[in-house]
C-alpha cells in the first residue's frame, strides 16, 4: 500500500508533535508559516492514547489534507522511531523556530517537564541540554508543589509574597527535598520555600546549563513551567539581571518547540492524511527492551497465605472513649507524616492517628490532640508522653511532651515488643530509609540511606498522585501485575527515567508499581545494607515503617532476603509505639503535655532572624508560642538558641581552621607583591608551607574570603563540571575573591603528589585536588598566565621545586634566598602539624578528665572548612562530645593490613586515624564524604571494615551543598545512643 | 594477603577469564597468550545479569567499568559453565593516581566472598604484582604490542569501510579473515613483517565495493573502558552507524603510548632520571616508529584518512593543557578533542562513567578552552552508568548529530 506522496511545490500545511515526559503538543502551519492550529494537553504517561486524541481532534478538522509531519520530544524519539514517522530533536527544533521568529535573540532557556535546555544564538550557536540528572525541571516544580501540598499554580502564587529565600540544592530533585522537609519541618514560611524552589530552579539553569558560558542580551523563555509561573520568570529576570525588553515570554512558549517541529516539517517530503498518521501511530510495534521479574504472586491463594501471615503480628486493640486509667502518649514527627498513638499500662493500642502532615507537623499534631481530648474517656489521664521524629523539639517546646526520644532508639523498642529476639531492624519511611543491627540488646550498627538516595517511600507517592492514583490503590495493583519491570536501584532521579523508558515500550501502570517496589528493596539491600547474602543481616528481621504497609514491598524483600521476616501490622506506626513505650518506662506518674484548656488557646507565629553568635550566620527559625516560650530552628550550635558559651571544649576543627587562617594576617612591611592563595582544596593543608614561603621573599599574602554560600555562588558561572565535589566548587568562588581583592598573581600549583608520609602504597592526590587549577584557568578567562601561576609541582622534590620556584620568582630573589624560603616554609608545616597534634592531646586530655567521649572527625583537609561541613563538628560537641581531626592522630598508628590500594595520603591518613581509634575505648569515628567523591566509594568500606573489624561503630555523614543537619543531628543522637548502649 | 595465587601449574588446569573491551583487539591479543600455555576465555556476555552482579558485588559509586568487568565476572562464575577449581580471572592494572587502580583490589575481595579458589591475575607493565604462574616475558610482550598494532590497524579500517560498504557484512568478513591470518602469523612467523602485511590488509579493504556518499563523522574519545566496550557505552557505534554517521575511533596504541610518555614526562617536569624513564623512552620512541610505519602505509594507499599520529596529540596538548596532567587518560583526552577538531571531526562524543573524576578536569573541565579554539566543535559528554537509560543518552547524542547535519548544510 502506497500511502505517501511525494510533494514537490511547498506543502499547503504541516504539522508537528511535541511529546514531551508529561505533555503533547501539536501545532498546524499553513505555507506561510503560520500557526493555524495549536494544542497543549498533558498525557499522564498514557503517550500513544493522548497523541492519537488530539490527532482525532485535528482529523475533524481537516479530514482530506496531506500534512508533511515532524514528531519531537523526548518521548517522541521513542514513537517516531516505531511509527517510522521523521523525528527532529526537540532543542533542534526549538532552533528552527527561534531563527525564523526571534531572529534577534542571543540566548534561549527552556524547561519541560524533565528536561532543561539553553541555547546560546550569539557568539559562537550552542545548544545544550541537561545531563542526566532532571533537577530543576517541570517534574521537579511538580515534585515539591506535591510536597507542599499545593499546586504548582499556588506555589506561584505563594512564591510572589515571599519575603527571603533559603537556599536549597538545586542539582537534583532528590536533595532539594532533603533541605526543604527539614524547613518545613521546623515551620519555615511556605512562601518563603516557594520563591526558594524556584531560585534553585534558576540557579541549576545557571550552573548545570551554561556551565561558565554568561546567559545575557536578548533571553527567550520556552516551555511550560515557565509560561506559567509567574514567581519562576522573575527569579529569572532577577539572577540574570535583564532589563526589561530583554527577557521574552512568546505567548505561545508552551508550544513552541512544536511550532518549530512543524517548520521543520515543512521541508520533509513525505506527506500523510491525518488518519494515515493515526494508523502509523496505532499499528506503531515498539520494540520491547524491558527486563521483568516473574510475578510477585502467582495465585490469590498464595497472596492470602502471605497476609494471613503477617497479620498474625499484631497488638492487643482497646478503645480510648471507654478505656480508663493512666495511659501513655508517643508521637513520631516524622519527615512527611505524622504518627500519634496512645496505650495502656498493659500496652494495648488504644488510639491512633496517621496522617501526612503536609509539612505542619505542629498543626497536625495540634488538631489530632485536641480530638483526641474531646473523645477520650474522662478517667483515661495521660501519664507520660514522648516524642520522636524530625518535629522532636518543635513539639517538646510547643505542647509540653515530657521526653524526646532518638528515632532509631523509638523503633528498636517498638520492634522488640514484637520479636523479643530481633537481630534486624529494617525501616522505610517517607525519606529514609534506616537499618540496624542489634547485637546484646542494644542497637550495634545503624545504616541510613545517602542523601542520593533519599525520598524513597515519598517517591512511590509522589508517582502514585502523578498517574492519579492514591497510594494505597498504586501499590496494590503492582500484586498482581504479571510483569514487573526492573527498574534497577538507583537514585529516585534515574528511576524517574527508566520508568519513562519501561513506559514506552509498553509495560502497564500495575507492572511498573511492582517494578518501584522493588527498586526500594534494591536500594535498600544494596545501597543501604550493602549486603551480600540475607544471612549478613541476621535471623529475625523486624521490618517497619509506612512504606512496608504496601505487601508488595514487603513481598519484594521476603523475595531478595530469601526468608520471611515479621511486619508488625502497626508497622507504620512503630515510631509512635515505641515513644509510647518509652513514654511508660520513663514516666514518673505524671504528664507536663499541654492541658485540653490550654490547647483550646494554643496558637504561635514563626519568624526568621539571622544567627550573630559567630561567622556561620545561621539562618534561625524563631517560633513563638503564644502561651510563651519559643523554638529556635536552624542553628549549629547552642549558641544560636541562646545558650551561653560557658567551658565550651575547644574543637580542633575550629581550632585548626582559625590556625590556616592566621596565615592571612596581614604584614607591616612595604611588600614587593602581593600574591593570592585560595583557601581551598590543598591548601587546608599546606598553607602554612606556601604562607611562609612567600612572606619570606618578602610578598604580601593575602587568602581569599572565609567561605560562605555567596562564596559559591560568586564562581558558580565557570564551573563546567555540575558533577564535582562541593569543595571542588567552592574553589571557583575563592578565586573570584582574589581577583576582588586585587592581587598581583594567585599562586595555585598542580600537585600530582602531595607530601609522602611514609605510610602508604603512594602518595597521590586525587584527580581533582591534583589538577584543579588547570581547570580554573580553561574556565574563568579573567585568568592569565601573568596573574596565575600554576606550576606542577613535586613538593618530595625540593631541587626540583626550588629549580621551578625560581623559574617563577627570580627576579625578585636569588635562587639561594628561594632555597631558604622554601625551607623555612617546610619547617613551619612540620611545626603547624605538631602544634595540631599538641592541640588534639590537649583536648583527649580535657574530655578524659570531664568523662566526655572522643570523636575523631575525619575528613579531607578541606573539610575543615564550615562551608563545606555545615557545622557538623559544632552539632557534635552541642551533643556534649570532644571533637578532633583525623590529621592529628593519624601519626599515632601504623597502617593496618587493607584489601585496597593505598594510594592517595589524604585518605591514608584516615586508615591510620581509623586504626587509633581502635585502640582507644572512649573514641569513636565519623567519615566526613563530599558528596560526588569516587574516591571514598573506596576508603568508606575500608574504614568501615578497619573499625568494625575492631568492635567499633562506623558513622558515615555525606555532605554537600545542601546543608540538612536534621538528618545529620539523628545519625549523631543515634550513634550517641549507641555507644550508650 | 591471603589470596589465591596463580601458579605455574595452573597453566595447565585453568582457563583463564577475560572482560571483553575491544573485540577486535581481545581475540587477537588471547590467541597470543594461547601459545605460551595460557588458555584464555573472552567474556562477550552482556545481559542485564552482569550489571545486576556488578551493583551487588561493588559499592555502587564506584565507576561503571569496575562495575561491570566485576560483574561479568561474577555472572561467568556463578553460571556454572566453568569450574571455579580450574578458572582464573585476568584484569588489567593501570598504576595511577584515578581509582581504576583499585579494580583488582575491588574484584579480589569480591572473589573472596564467593570463590576463594579462583586466583586473580594482574595484567600491568608497571611491575605493580606478581605472581609465579604469569609472566609477562619480553618475547611474550613484544608479541602482544604486535598484537595491538594489528588489532588498531583493522578497527581502523573496518571502522572506515562499514559505513560505506555495498555488500552488507563485507568489512566483517574482511576482519574475520585478517584476524584468522594473523593468528597464523604469529604462529608460524612472519607477524613481524608488519609493513607488508599493512599493505596487504589495506589494499584488501580498499578493494570493498564502497558507496562516496559522504557520512558525518563523530569521534568517539573518553574512558578508556567506556569509550570502547560496546557493553559499557549501549553498542555506540552500531547506534552511530543505524544514525548513517561514521564513528571514528582513537587507536588503542595512542593509550598505550600516552602511558609510556607519561613517565617521562613526568621524568621532565620533576627533573629526575632513572632506569625507568630510560626504559620507558625508548619504549615510547619505538611505539611511535611502529604507528608512524601504520600512519606512512595507509598514507601511501590514500584511500583512507589517516588516523593522527601521537605527536599530533602532544603537540595539541601543549596548547590547552599540561602534559603532567596524567590520572586516568589526562591530557590525552583534552588533546584528542583539539586533533580531532583539527583534523575536520568536529563532531565529537566524549563516553565517560558518571562521575568520573579525572574527566572532571580533562573533559568537562576543558572543553570551553577547546570551543574557543574551535568554534565548530560539536561536544557532548556523555554519562554511562547503571542507572542511565538509553532513551536519555541517545537523545543527547541526537541533538549532537542535529547540529551536526545542520552545519553540513
Amino acid at each position: 500500500m502506497n500511502i505517501s506522496r511525494t510533494t514537490l511545490h511547498k506543502a499547503e500545511f504541516a504539522l508537528g508533535i511535541d511529546v514531551g515526559s508529561t505533555t503533547v503538543k501539536t501545532v498546524i502551519l499553513d505555507k506561510n508559516n503560520q500557526v493555524v492550529y495549536s494544542n497543549y494537553q498533558r498525557h499522564f504517561s498514557k503517550v500513544k492514547e493522548a497523541v492519537i486524541s488530539q490527532l482525532k481532534q485535528i482529523a475533524g478538522m481537516y479530514p482530506e489534507e496531506t500534512f508533511p509531519i515532524c514528531i519531537t520530544g523526548s518521548a517522541g524519539l521513542g514513537l517516531a522511531n516505531s511509527a517510522h514517522l521523521p523525528f527532529v530533536q526537540e532543542v533542534h527544533a526549538a532552533f528552527v523556530a527561534v531563527n525564523q521568529r526571534y531572529s534577534d535573540a542571543d540566548a534561549v532557556i527552556e524547561l519541560g517537564g524533565e528536561d532543561a535546555k539553553i541555547i546560546f544564538l550569539t557568539g559562537g550557536t550552542e545548544q545544550r541540554m541537561n545531563g542526566t540528572c532532571a533537577g530543576g525541571t517541570g517534574a521537579f516544580i511538580d515534585q515539591m508543589a506535591t510536597l507542599l501540598n499545593v499546586t504548582a499554580d499556588q506555589l506561584d502564587e505563594m512564591a510572589l509574597r515571599a519575603e527571603k529565600t533559603y537556599p536549597i540544592a538545586s542539582r537534583c530533585g532528590v536533595f532539594a527535598k532533603s533541605d526543604i522537609q527539614p524547613l518545613l519541618n521546623q515551620g519555615a514560611r511556605r512562601e518563603d520555600i516557594a520563591a526558594s524552589i524556584f531560585q534553585a530552579v534558576v540557579d541549576q539553569t545557571v550552573s548545570g546549563l551554561a556551565q561558565g558560558r554568561k546567559i545575557e542580551g536578548k533571553v527567550l523563555f520556552l516551555g511550560g513551567p515557565l509560561s506559567f509561573l509567574e514567581g519562576l520568570r522573575t527569579a529569572f529576570i532577577e539572577t540574570l539581571n535583564l532589563e526589561a525588553g530583554n527577557a521574552v515570554f512568546p505567548e505561545d512558549g508552551r508550544t513552541f518547540v512544536a511550532y518549530g517541529c512543524a517548520l521543520s516539517a515543512m521541508k520533509q517530503k513525505e506527506s500523510y492524511t491525518i488518519n494515515q498518521i493515526i494508523d502509523k501511530i496505532t499499528n506503531a510495534v515498539s520494540e520491547n527492551t524491558v527486563i521483568s521479574d516473574p510475578p510477585l504472586f502467582a495465585y490469590e491463594d498464595e497472596y492470602a497465605c502471605f497476609k494471613a501471615r503477617h497479620a498474625s503480628h499484631d497488638v492487643k486493640r482497646g478503645d480510648f472513649r471507654t478505656y480508663e486509667g493512666k495511659a501513655y502518649l508517643g508521637i513520631d514527627a516524622g519527615s512527611t507524616t505524622t504518627k500519634m498513638v496512645v496505650i495502656s499500662e498493659d500496652k494495648t493500642l488504644l488510639y491512633e492517628y496517621y496522617t501526612t502532615n503536609k509539612g505542619q507537623p505542629l498543626d497536625c499534631i495540634t488538631e489530632a490532640l485536641v480530638n483526641f481530648y474531646d473523645e477520650k474517656s474522662k478517667n483515661l489521664t495521660i501519664a507520660g508522653s514522648a516524642v520522636t521524629g524530625y518535629g522532636e523539639e518543635l513539639l517538646k517546646a510547643g505542647l509540653g511532651i515530657d521526653y524526646g526520644i532518638v528515632e532509631t532508639v523509638a523503633h528498636f523498642k517498638a520492634a522488640s515488643f514484637f520479636c523479643p529476639e530481633v537481630d534486624f531492624i529494617m525501616d522505610i519511611g517517607g525519606q529514609d530509609i534506616k537499618c540496624f543491627k542489634i547485637k546484646n540488646g542494644a542497637i550495634d550498627s545503624i545504616m541510613l540511606n545517602e542523601a542520593c538516595s533519599s525520598g524513597c517511600g515519598s517517591f512511590i507517592q509522589t508517582f502514585a498522585m502523578a498517574l492519579g492514583y492514591d497510594i494505597a490503590e498504586f501499590a496494590n495493583l503492582g500484586l498482581f501485575a504479571e510483569h514487573p519491570v526492573d527498574l534497577g536501584s538507583r537514585c529516585t532521579v534515574f528511576m524517574n527515567s527508566s520508568v519513562k523508558q519501561a513506559q514506552k515500550d509498553g509495560a502497564t501502570v500495575a507492572d511498573i508499581s511492582a517494578g518501584l517496589s522493588g527498586s526500594i528493596i534494591k536500594n535498600a539491600v544494596y545501597k543501604v545494607i550493602r549486603a551480600n547474602s540475607p544471612d549478613d543481616l541476621g535471623k529475625h528481621i523486624v521490618v517497619q515503617g509506612g512504606t512496608f504497609l504496601n505487601d508488595a514491598v514487603l513481598r519484594c524483600f521476603e523475595r531478595e532476603m530469601k526468608r520471611d521476616v515479621i511486619r508488625p501490622a502497626i508497622s507504620g506506626l512503630m515510631g509512635a509505639f515505641g515513644a509510647a513505650l518509652y513514654a511508660k518506662e520513663k514516666s514518673t506518674g505524671e504528664s507536663s503535655l499541654i492541658s485540653q484548656k490550654a490547647l483550646k488557646e494554643f496558637s504561635y507565629t514563626s519568624q526568621t532572624a539571622q544567627c550573630g553568635g559567630c561567622t556561620a550566620h545561621c539562618s534561625l527559625n524563631i517560633i513563638r508560642f503564644a502561651g510563651g516560650g519559643r523554638f529556635i530552628s536552624g542553628n549549629r550550635c547552642e549558641r544560636g538558641a541562646g545558650v551561653k558559651s560557658e567551658n565550651i571544649l575547644p574543637n580542633l576543627y575550629d581550632r585548626k581552621y582559625e590556625m590556616i587562617h592566621s596565615y592571612g594576617e596581614s604584614q607591616n612591611f612595604a611588600p614587593i607583591a602581593t600574591v593570592g592563595l585560595p583557601m581551598a582544596l590543598h591548601y587546608y593543608d599546606q598553607m602554612p608551607l606556601w604562607a611562609t614561603f612567600f612572606k619570606e621573599l618578602n610578598f604580601d599574602v593575602k587568602l581569599s574570603e572565609t567561605s560562605t554560600r555567596e562564596t559559591y555562588y560568586k564562581g558558580q558561572s565557570t564551573i563546567p563540571s555540575d558533577t564535582v565535589c562541593y569543595p571542588a566548587k567552592l574553589t571557583h568562588g575563592h578565586i573570584e575573591s582574589l581577583l576582588e581583592q586585587n592581587v598581583d598573581f594567585i599562586f595555585y600549583p598542580c600537585m600530582s603528589y602531595t607530601l609522602d608520609e611514609g605510610e602508604s602504597d603512594n602518595h597521590f592526590n586525587c584527580p581533582v585536588v591534583a589538577y584543579y587549577p588547570e581547570l580554573l584557568m580553561a574556565n574563568n578567562e579573567k585568568l592569565s598566565v601573568k596573574n596565575f601561576l600554576c606550576p606542577f609541582l613535586d613538593l618530595n622534590r625540593r631541587k626540583h621545586v626550588v629549580h621551578v620556584l625560581h623559574q617563577y620568582f627570580g627576579a625578585y630573589a636569588s635562587k639561594k634566598t628561594i632555597a631558604n624560603a622554601l625551607d623555612k616554609g617546610f619547617a613551619e608545616l612540620e611545626a603547624h602539624r605538631a602544634k595540631i597534634a599538641a592541640e588534639a592531646q590537649d583536648i583527649i586530655k580535657r574530655a578524659r578528665a570531664e568523662g566526655r567521649p572522643i570523636i575523631v572527625l575525619a575528613g579531607r583537609p578541606y573539610h575543615i572548612d564550615p562551608e563545606i561541613n555545615h557545622g557538623i563538628h559544632k552539632l557534635i560537641a552541642s551533643l556534649g562530645m570532644a571533637v578532633i581531626t583525623e590529621d592529628s592522630v593519624a601519626s599515632l598508628a601504623h597502617t593496618p593490613k587493607l584489601k585496597s590500594l593505598n594510594q592517595w595520603t589524604y585518605h591514608s591518613r584516615m586508615y591510620r586515624a581509623a586504626e587509633y581509634v581502635t585502640t582507644q575505648p572512649d573514641m569513636q569515628m565519623i567519615q566526613l564524604v563530599s558528596f560526588g567523591c569516587g574516591i571514598d566509594a573506596i576508603t568508606t568500606d575500608e574504614v568501615r571494615r578497619i573499625l568494625e573489624s575492631k568492635g567499633k561503630l562506623y558513622t558515615q555523614l555525606k555532605i554537600d551543598e545542601i546543608n540538612n543537619l536534621g538528618a545529620a543531628k539523628i545519625r549523631l543522637r543515634s550513634l550517641l545512643a549507641a555507644m550508650e548502649a | 594477603m591471603a589470596y589465591a595465587e596463580f601458579t605455574a601449574d595452573m597453566r595447565k588446569t585453568h582457563t583463564i577469564l577475560v572482560p571483553n573491551m575491544l573485540p577486535i583487539h581481545f581475540k587477537l591479543l588471547i590467541k597470543i597468550f594461547g601459545q605460551y600455555g595460557y588458555n584464555m576465555k573472552l567474556l562477550e556476555s552482556t545481559s542485564r545479569t552482569v550489571v545486576e552482579e556488578g551493583l551487588k558485588n561493588v559499592h555502587n559509586d564506584t565507576c561503571y567499568p569496575a562495575l561491570l568487568v566485576v560483574g561479568q565476572f561474577m555472572e561467568a562464575l556463578k553460571s556454572g559453565e566453568y569450574d571455579p577449581d580450574k578458572t582464573a580471572l585476568l584484569i588489567t592494572q593501570t598504576g595511577g593516581g584515578c581509582r581504576a587502580s583499585n579494580y583488582i583490589h575491588i574484584l579480589r575481595r569480591c572473589v573472596e566472598q564467593n570463590f576463594p579458589q579462583v586466583p586473580v591475575i594482574s595484567l600491568n607493565f608497571a611491575g605493580l604484582e606478581k605472581s609465579s604462574g604469569f609472566k609477562l616475558t619480553v618475547p611474550l610482550a613484544l608479541k602482544l604490542v604486535y598484537g595491538v598494532l594489528y588489532g588498531d590497524m583493522l578497527m581502523f579500517l573496518h571502522n572506515q569501510c562499514r559505513p560505506y560498504e555495498m555488500n552488507a557484512g563485507d568489512s566483517e568478513r574482511t576482519v574475520q579473515k585478517w584476524t584468522e591470518r594473523i593468528e597464523q602469523l604469529f604462529v608460524h612467523g612472519g607477524y613481524r613483517n608488519t609493513k607488508s602485511v599493512y599493505r596487504e590488509m589495506i589494499e584488501d579493504f580498499a578493494s570493498i565495493p564502497k558507496s562516496q556518499r559522504k557520512k558525518i563523522r563523530v569521534g568517539i574519545i573518553g574512558e578508556i573502558y567506556v569509550k570502547y566496550s560496546p557493553l559499557a557505552n549501549n553498542q555506540l557505534e552500531e547506534f552511530l552507524l543505524s544514525e548513517d554517521c561514521e564513528p571514528v575511533m582513537p587507536m588503542l596504541l595512542d593509550f598505550i603510548l600516552y602511558c609510556a610518555a607519561n613517565t617521562d614526562v613526568s621524568g621532565k617536569l620533576y627533573q629526575y632520571r632513572n632506569m625507568k624513564t630510560a626504559a620507558f623512552r625508548i619504549g615510547y620512541k619505538y611505539l611511535h616508529s611502529k604507528q608512524r610505519e601504520m600512519i606512512k602505509c595507509i598514507e601511501e594507499n590514500g584511500q583512507f584518512t589517516p588516523p593522527h599520529d601521537f605527536d599530533d596529540l602532544r603537540r595539541a596538548a601543549d596548547k590547552y593543557i599540561n602534559q603532567g596532567v596524567c590520572m586516568g587518560e589526562g591530557w590525552m583526552i583534552t588533546a584528542e578533542m583539539a586533533v580531532l577538531a583539527e583534523h575536520g571531526i568536529e563532531n565529537i562524543i566524549c563516553a565517560q562513567p558518571f562521575g568520573c573524576l579525572p574527566n572532571h578536569i580533562v573533559a568537562k573541565g576543558m572543553s570551553r578552552a577547546i570551543k574557543n579554539a574551535y568554534p565548530n566543535a560539536n561536544i557532548v559528554a556523555i554519562d554511562y552508568d547503571p542507572g542511565a537509560t538509553r532513551v536519555n543518552q541517545e537523545n543527547r547524542i541526537k541533538l549532537m548529530l542535529a547540529n551536526a547535519k545542520a552545519a553540513v548544510k
